[in-house]
């Protein structure tokens, strides 16, 4: 029998297939609003090469998105559909913000610490609703949606009572100077938040991939029954998935906060969660390859941006591309027919093979 | 406490409580044929926005209507497509099309009318509140039920006719055996795409109602974020209601009681940010309270059994 490991082509061109419609249609939208279309497309595709701060703008919006994308990915893997990590994020980002500005410390030990309470408390945060859904069967979903819109007017209401500017009147006070990660390449706001990015995704990639746990979770999220026959123990892999996706949430955002600015800004919820869940599904729900769909993303997002400067093309397109490459990228039919025809001509290459040695 | 005898904030509990209403109803018809709508969100806010630049632009509320109408009915059977024929996972396209819906919104309002934020620019139609005659005449119940917009009388009606279709009609039975039992029905000769397809039809019309109402009702223009979650409360709701569509009205008038606070505590003085979470907070504690309850229920069958 032929043991050989065969890449999964099938997915990469399913995954390829989906990119490439939700772009022509995108191009198509262009083409249809924008007075100088040409000029928006080559924006769109080109924009983040054309100056060193847009490419870094993308280096740098891709750091939350990787957390994030990890985050969705084992929280996912479990086969509950919670999207906690939002709160988590967002939550944790109010409880950096409020040490950078009440708890002044010396310089590497105030960052220390800020980010280990921030991802001390995505963990709390993420692991509520499995626990709410197992004293009472609610369903997780409908818990973590409303625990978002809870989670984020309560943190921005914190911030504002305790911290608000008021000469400004939306954002906080400025954090201490110690409170920051640096600067990696000047005239960027890139920093080190990068290299506990790179951290976390090899992390992840020995605990999914390699470790006794992901291969757990894995069995446990695709088939629970089983996973309960062969031994394994359901609950505390799958409150073990929420508490580390809700602690990478939490750990990006506390990197995001400190990394990226000097006050709290966060007026409005942060979507770099739901960005998650098309990185997940556009890495194959691989953690290895989750920076590579990040790094997509993060791209389409900025040279959305760049092209919406010119005035007539809104940024947020970008929306409309993603729910169609997440609605083809679902679909199990989507290209089903070019799996079916492969695996019947293996089926009848594989009896042709079998009758020869026979 | 003082407002609980204010017959203003029970006026604006019923108020607040209609677009949750429709959105349960839309809820609770798919989720009975076996069809989770998460799209709910995505159909109410293509909706707001459909009605508000269809009456716009042509003067008419009629013809505003239609176009919400078809905009969010059209969107339901966008995701009911996808997740029959083309077997998507059905929470995840839910949520996809939910952050289309969300983001091309604000595209197609900023394509149209230049502002991101509202369409102040178009001057569009809204539904007409009416007075009932009789009713209006008597002291207190007369004051909270008179002088609603129509859209909320549809509703509370609505919610009956449907409770009587799904239990009295052939149709609703269909419905309610293709949600039971797929197999069961198919053996029948029920046809189960299409009555699922049927389901998330009215599904997407009732969904389309609740979406105007907000853009379409007591203001006539849509903002960006309107529906604020609306969309996944009519989940809990509907999972509060467990199939009958009267507990769903009872649910629902639970969330528009968390509604009519919120607005109440708005005149004393509180942070609007606290106060935006309390409609929250209430469904997450009633639908956690209720959820224990079903639970325990059926631990106390299983336990007969």
């Amino acid at each position: 029998m032929n043991k050989k490991k065969r890449f999964d082509w099938y997915g990469v061109i399913r995954v390829t297939a989906s990119i490439l419609i939700s772009l022509v249609i995108a191009a198509i939208i262009i083409f249809a609003v924008a007075d100088d279309p040409a000029t928006a497309l080559h924006k769109f595709l080109l924009g983040p090469f054309s100056t060193k701060r847009n490419f870094f703008n993308v280096i740098e919006t891709m750091i939350p998105l990787v957390f994030c994308g990890l985050a969705i990915n084992v929280m996912h893997k479990s086969g509950l559909f919670s999207m906690v990590a939002d709160s988590s994020f967002y939550f944790a980002g109010v409880v950096a913000a409020s040490l950078a500005i009440a708890c002044p410390m010396p310089n590497i030990a105030h960052q220390l610490v800020i980010l280990a309470a921030a991802t001390a408390v995505g963990g709390v945060i993420g692991v509520i609703p499995v626990l709410i859904k197992k004293k009472t069967g609610a369903n997780e979903l409908v818990i973590s949606l409303m625990m978002n819109y809870i989670f984020f007017n309560f943190g921005y209401w914190l911030i504002r009572n305790c911290f608000l500017d008021a000469s400004n009147g939306s954002f906080s006070i400025n954090f201490a100077p110690t409170a920051s990660l640096g600067k990696l390449l000047k005239g960027t706001n890139t920093h080190f938040g990068l290299f506990i990015m790179a951290a976390a995704v090899i992390f992840m990639w020995i605990l999914m991939d390699k470790s006794k746990f992901g291969r757990a979770l894995q069995i446990t999220g695709a088939n629970e029954n089983f996973a309960r026959y062969a031994g394994i123990r359901i609950g505390g892999v799958v409150l073990g998935s929420q508490l580390i996706g809700g602690m990478l949430a939490g750990l990006g955002g506390g990197v995001e906060m400190i990394g990226m600015y000097k006050k709290f800004q966060w007026i409005t919820a942060q979507t770099y969660v739901w960005d998650g869940i098309l990185i997940n599904l556009l890495a194959g729900t691989k953690p290895l390859m989750i920076p590579v769909s990040a790094f997509f993303i993060s791209y389409i997002r900025i040279g959305a941006l760049v092209m919406s400067r010119g005035g007539d093309v809104d940024s947020e397109i970008v929306s409309i591309i993603q729910g169609i490459m997440i609605m083809l990228i679902a679909s199990e039919r989507f290209l089903y027919r070019l799996k079916k025809n492969k695996e019947e001509k293996e089926a009848l290459q594989n009896q042709a093979a079998e009758a020869v040695e026979a | 406490m003082n407002f609980l005898t204010n017959l203003d904030f029970w006026f604006t509990t019923l108020r607040c409580t209609t677009p949750v209403l429709f959105a349960t109803m839309a809820a609770l018809i798919a989720s009975r044929s076996g069809m989770l709508n998460l799209g709910l969100e995505g159909a109410m806010t293509i909706a707001a926005l459909c009605g508000v630049l269809g009456s716009g632009f042509t003067g008419s509320l009629l013809a505003g209507a239609l176009c919400g109408l078809l905009a969010g009915t059209a969107f339901t059977m966008l995701l009911a497509y996808f997740v029959q024929h083309l077997k998507a996972n059905r929470v995840v396209s839910g949520v996809a099309l939910n952050l289309a819906a969300s983001g091309g919104s604000v595209f197609c309002l900023y394509s149209i009318t230049g502002d991101k934020n509202a369409s102040n620019s178009l001057a569009s139609a809204a539904f007409p509140a009416f007075e009932i005659p009789v009713l209006k005449e008597i002291p207190g119940i007369g004051d909270i039920i008179s002088g609603h917009n129509c859209l909320t009388y549809v509703a509370f009606i609505v919610t009956i006719l449907i409770f009587i279709v799904l239990n009295k009609t052939a149709f609703g039975i269909h419905i309610r055996a293709v949600g039971e039992s797929e197999e069961a029905a198919r053996s029948v000769g029920i046809n189960v795409e299409k009555t699922r397809y049927q389901a998330m039809l009215l599904s997407g019309l009732l969904a389309s109602l609740g979406g105007m109402y907000l853009s379409m009702g007591y203001i006539n223009r849509f903002t960006a974020g309107m529906v604020a979650g609306r969309g996944y409360i009519a989940l809990a709701t509907n999972a509060m209601a467990a199939g009958n569509a009267l507990m769903g009205m009872v649910s629902s008038i639970l969330y528009g009681f968390g509604s009519g606070i919120s607005i109440y505590l708005q005149n004393n003085n509180v942070d609007p940010y606290l106060i935006t979470m309390i409609p929250y907070v209430s469904i997450i504690v009633f639908y956690v309270l209720f959820s224990f309850y079903y639970k325990v229920k059926q631990q106390g069958e299983d336990s007969l059994s």
